[in-house]
């Protein structure tokens, strides 16, 4: 790893067509940091989550890592899982070792086995994606994430569609595994304002741009006045 | 209306050529791949499975009808006992390949290009990208490289039933000499009928496979309504193509088969 401390986005753009999804993005992320980024669907959170991930070209600018070009390794863990349907639970977390790294037979047995275990998965070890719940899916696609020690993780809605206690149950996750193995994570959340206890910075995108950004304590006690109805949504008089 | 002609004219070439494109990756993107046997073995037993019944069956009865319909051309012409010879070259040659290729797409092809399309859209591919695995070595060089195998191994199986089919007819039906039927077909048979035949397999093989993984690879671009609509349209668009480049092909194939 470098002596890089920071994650550089300068001046990312992504357009489709005629419709300017992202319209220059600076970001200075701190690496080992939690960095979530709120914002309302369709503003692009996930094309910046691919932007960073090299998964889709930015149009225009930059990311580094300190000298380096271009993000560190990074493992994603995709809105909608991603899981690959043929293969059992075991099977979909063993496959980033199994077809790349150093790592022998014997020893992705025993990685797979003790992060089944960390996650409560070992009873589905052999069920297919099919047959368990939504939120075992999530910690499948977290295994997975997690299987390859990566420098950053990139989080798309981790918790969308899970109950309130598996929901703090993946943050909790989150959070402890991102103590003891240093990583970063950038995360999109819609759980405002759970989110903000796990998370060291906010970035409110919006229009293309990064309306906000600073610690969750900074955005509660004052908040611009057009999050607001994002922090505390509530029913127009009827 | 001619510019109208040119515009497809230019879409069919730039496809033609990414299509080109992607299968050039295809074909050597295996071994970059680990554990190439398994995926092999699966892919080879994969195609296998869906398509040995059908082929079959298929073979079966082509060779039945085959049998009777030549039989009544080759009475008019008092000559029977070529019932063996006209039936096997005829299978050997055109019919085991084309019928086997188009059997496979129906059963296979359609099957692979529905299932990429699926993953494309569950963002399994993006995943793959992610992981640093090459997806189209994962999931289509392997398919690509059984097919190279399976389609040949199902022609033969093809020709032979079809070839006992003609026999079923010709001989225990109709009559004609046994002795006669097989002796001719060992006479007029030769190796290189045999190889041309394979080699139509092969190609075929490699055209369909590369089509319909193709279209289900890039469903998210082809599509008008990406996702389980897209996925259908692509699929369909996939059998449809590779039915008619398996008849390009084998028009092409068989003219430099005959000039040579
Ligand atoms: N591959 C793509 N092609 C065209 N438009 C896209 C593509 N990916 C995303 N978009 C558009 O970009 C916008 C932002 O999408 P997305 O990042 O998924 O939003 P969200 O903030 O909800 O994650 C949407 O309007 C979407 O239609
Ligand atoms: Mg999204």
């Amino acid at each position: 790893m470098s002596e890089a401390t920071t994650l550089k986005l300068r001046g990312l753009k992504k357009a489709f067509g005629e419709q300017v999804v992202l319209g220059g993005i600076d970001m200075d992320i701190p690496l080992g940091s939690h960095t979530t980024v709120i914002g309302k669907s369709g503003t692009g959170k996930s094309v910046l989550l691919k932007c960073i991930s090299g998964l889709m070209a930015p149009d225009a600018g930059s990311i580094a890592a300190g000298d380096e070009k271009g993000a560190p390794p990074c493992s994603y863990m995709f809105q909608q899982n991603a899981l690959f349907d043929s293969m059992t639970v075991e099977e979909n977390v063993a496959l980033p070792l199994r077809e790349k790294g150093k790592a022998k037979a014997t020893e992705i047995k025993k990685r797979v086995s003790d992060l089944l275990e960390q996650l409560d998965l070992t009873a589905a070890r052999k069920k297919y994606p099919a047959e368990i719940s939504g939120g075992m899916k999530k910690r499948v696609a977290l295994a997975r994430a997690l299987i390859t020690n990566p420098e950053i993780i990139l989080f798309d809605e981790p918790t969308t569609g899970l109950d309130p206690q598996r929901k703090y149950s993946v943050f909790d996750m989150i959070r402890s595994y991102r103590k003891r193995f240093g990583f970063t994570v950038i995360m999109v959340s819609h759980d405002v304002p759970e989110v903000f206890e796990i998370s060291d910075k906010i970035a409110w995108l919006d229009a293309g741009e990064i309306k906000y950004w600073g610690t969750p304590d900074d955005l509660l006690a004052n908040p611009p006045e057009d999050l607001k109805p994002f922090l505390n949504p509530q029913l127009s008089p009827a | 209306m001619i510019s109208k002609v040119g515009r497809h004219s230019i879409r069919l070439v730039s496809e033609l050529g990414e299509l080109a494109g992607f299968s050039g990756k295809a074909s050597v993107a295996l071994p970059g791949q680990r554990h190439i046997m398994e995926k092999l073995t699966r892919s080879i037993f994969e195609i296998g499975v869906r398509c040995v019944p059908i082929t079959l069956i298929v073979g079966l009865f082509t060779g039945l009808v085959l049998g009777l319909q030549l039989y009544y051309v080759l009475t008019k012409f008092s000559s029977e006992s070529l019932l063996g010879q006209a039936v096997a070259l005829s299978i050997i040659l055109e019919i085991g390949p084309v019928f086997t290729a188009i059997m496979i797409v129906g059963q296979a092809g359609s099957a692979l290009s529905a299932e990429i399309g699926i993953q494309r859209n569950a963002e399994q591919i993006d995943a793959l990208h992610t992981m640093q695995i090459n997806p189209i070595g994962f999931l289509v060089s392997p398919r690509l490289w059984a097919a190279i195998i399976a389609f040949p191994i199902l022609t033969t199986f093809f020709d032979l039933i079809g070839i006992y089919g003609g026999y079923l007819t010709g001989v225990e039906l109709l009559g004609v000499d046994p002795g006669a039927y097989w002796n001719r077909i060992y006479e007029a048979v030769s190796v290189q009928n045999i190889v041309n035949g394979l080699l139509k397999a092969l190609v075929f093989g490699i055209v369909t496979t590369m089509i319909c993984a193709f279209q289900g690879y890039y469903t998210h671009l082809k599509s008008d309504i990406p996702g389980a609509r897209g996925v259908s349209q692509t699929t369909t668009r996939a059998v449809v193509y590779s039915s008619i480049a398996i008849l390009m092909f084998d028009y092409l194939i068989t003219s430099f088969q005959m000039a040579s």
